[in-house]
């Protein structure tokens, strides 16, 4: 299992480095000119060639390459053009309030989606069932950005009882999370109902009724354990999903996270920002996916790797 | 709905002799009732975004400083906005344009997946291992982080938008068409057909292609839905159309800050656009895939 972890570990370096080329050359198709961005309106070309020279941009694409890389084997991530900060530095402030965020709106979602999918699959055909999946439904059909501004409305405005914008205090989690978790509560329900409808039609599960089990013993032990397979895969793919969503969510609520971050960047042709962001965002989805493969090996003891 | 007709009768069985695979499809379709309503919600809201210019007595861009920020009322159904303009005929104008987006750059995923899968699955090999690997590689990727990508790379505006939302769309048409194509290649009727001495490309799109059509119809109209929700979300961040146009994300972007001062109706009509919209095609999306494929009916 360990060797297994290692070698799976071992055979991102080359996806990574295959996503760093790509990020380091669309960066640089990007159009504008951020030396003359920096330098302002009003700045006379030698100025901004001093702005170019200073940030090492009058070198070859190749060389630039080559500084890019040795610079994130050592960490450095380099300058941000709009602030003078480090880049790192940068991210690391920004890291936490979408770490929360994302685990927040992951935590619930997956939980609610679970627990919503096997009582619908189990009350299969009746009104709950209907209402729930109908829910479920319009939950991937909402845009999370809206989904968020109602809330806003009616908590903040209406109500006035939680914050509008930015990440002060643990309450200004909830809101954002809530936003973020919804599309996946959705999928996830829908998906599991499935899986445990499948699950359900299997010898094994007819075996453990007919050896007198309890029914609910049936269900949430051995059809929701076989079940779980595909729906952690699902789970995984959400996780994902929520790392791209989290960028949308954290414009509506203002967030101080890496996806407010990376619009900023973008809007500001930050090169080494958007470069950081863009490598860092694959490298935890990468991880993500590794995760879960990892995942299964505990859930179903048959698949071991070797 | 003439493709749709034929295309059931290939890759799955009709056990029911009396009925033609066309009768079967109408019967499931008609008892999908809520697939019904969500077509024709959208055909009448197409119609409606059509015909507004001839019978809304405002139109989406007109500027009215002596009535900015009334509340949704007989005159303005949904109330103006900062600059005065009827929120209602904007929304109409936002639906126009959300439709061509998601029906454009899915079009354009659907085109060049449905070739790509086509040629994948029909001559294998090489090929077929270059296709897939490059779909596994964008699939792995969250739509709207590859979507921001490209929009980052591109610029914003709406050709880019309709580009970025189409390069994700490809994958998903490109593993459904190959899957059907490797099973109906080996088919009777394909042996039948090169035996007569038809050319690859008539086997392909004449032969194979019709019978993978229903699944690709199917996906079709769920991935319109998703288009549109990824397309809002890039105007919304600030990514997409031109912020003062009058489309749905951009509408809710810059109407946060007065819905923060209590004026709802700016952030409220236009998001729930978008939600209905959306919906309709997800539940027709749902209704067609039952009605296509007996298998999955599980009622």
């Amino acid at each position: 299992m360990l060797q297994y972890f290692l070698r799976r570990l071992a055979a991102l370096v080359p996806v990574l480095f295959l996503i760093s080329i790509f990020v380091f050359l669309f960066i640089h198709a990007l159009p504008g000119d951020p030396a003359r961005l920096l330098a302002g309106e009003s700045a006379t070309q030698e100025e901004v060639e001093a702005i170019r020279k200073a940030l090492n941009l009058d070198r070859p694409l190749f060389a630039q390459y080559v500084d890019f890389l040795k610079n994130l084997a050592t960490g450095n991530l380099g300058i941000s053009l709009r602030t003078g900060e480090p880049v790192a530095t940068m991210i690391g402030r920004a890291f936490m309030p979408t770490f929360w965020l994302s685990v927040c709106a992951l935590a619930w979602s997956v939980v609610f989606g679970l627990v919503a999918g096997v009582v619908s699959a189990v009350r299969r055909g009746s009104a709950g069932d209907h209402a729930g999946m109908f829910l479920a439904v319009s939950g991937i059909s909402m845009p999370n950005f809206w989904l968020g501004l109602l809330l806003m409305q009616f908590f903040s405005v209406h109500l006035g009882w939680l914050g509008t914008s930015g990440f002060d205090e643990p309450s200004d989690l909830i809101l954002p999370s809530i936003t973020l978790g919804a599309g996946v509560a959705a999928v996830m329900a829908r998906f599991t109902r499935s899986a445990v409808i499948d699950v359900a039609r299997e010898d094994f599960i007819r075996t453990a009724r007919a050896k007198g089990l309890r029914e609910r013993i049936v269900i949430w032990k051995h059809a929701l354990r076989n079940a779980l397979i595909p729906v952690v895969t699902m789970a995984g793919l959400q996780f994902g999903f929520l790392l791209g969503g989290s960028i949308v969510v954290e414009k509506v609520f203002r967030w101080p996270g890496l996806g407010s971050l990376l619009l900023d960047a973008i809007n500001f042709r930050d090169y080494a920002v958007v470069q950081a962001e863009i490598m860092l965002f694959s490298l935890q989805f990468l991880l993500i996916n590794l995760a879960v493969d990892m995942l299964y090996g505990f859930i179903n003891p048959a698949i071991r790797y070797k | 709905m003439a493709l749709v007709s034929d295309a059931p009768a290939a890759g799955q069985k009709t056990e029911r002799i009396a009925r033609s695979p066309f009768s079967e499809f109408r019967r499931r379709f008609v008892t999908r009732l809520g697939a019904l309503a969500a077509g024709f919600f959208l055909l009448v809201m197409l119609l409606v975004a059509l015909a507004a210019p001839w019978i809304l007595p405002f139109g989406p861009d007109e500027f009215d400083y002596k009535n900015t920020l009334s509340a949704p009322s007989a005159i303005h159904w949904a109330g103006t906005d900062e600059f005065g303009r009827d929120i209602f005929a904007r929304i109409l104008n936002g639906a126009k344009l959300s439709m061509f987006i998601g029906f454009v750059s899915v079009t354009i995923g659907a085109v060049i997946g449905v070739i790509a899968g086509l040629l994948a699955g029909y001559y294998g090999g090489w090929l077929d291992s270059i296709v897939m690997r490059v779909a596994d590689v964008l699939f792995a990727f969250p739509g709207i982080l590859l979507a921001i990508g490209i929009v980052a790379i591109l610029g914003a505006g709406l050709t880019n938008v309709i580009i970025a939302v189409a390069v994700f769309s490809v994958p998903a048409f490109a593993r459904i068409v190959r899957s059907g194509t490797l099973g109906l290649k080996e088919t009777t009727y394909v042996e039948a057909a090169r035996a007569a001495g038809a050319s690859n490309v008539i086997i392909m799109f004449r032969h194979i292609l019709p019978g993978g059509l229903g699944a690709v119809i199917v996906y079709f109209t769920m991935r319109i839905g998703t288009s549109i929700l990824t397309a809002t979300s890039l105007s919304f961040i600030g990514l997409g159309v031109e912020p003062s146009i009058a489309e749905w994300g951009a509408m809710l972007s810059t109407g946060r800050e007065y819905m923060l001062a209590g004026k709802w109706h700016l952030t409220f009509f236009p998001g729930l656009a978008i939600f209905l919209t959306v919906l309709c095609f997800n539940i027709l999306g749902d209704g067609l895939r039952d009605a296509l494929d007996p298998k999955l009916d599980d009622n």
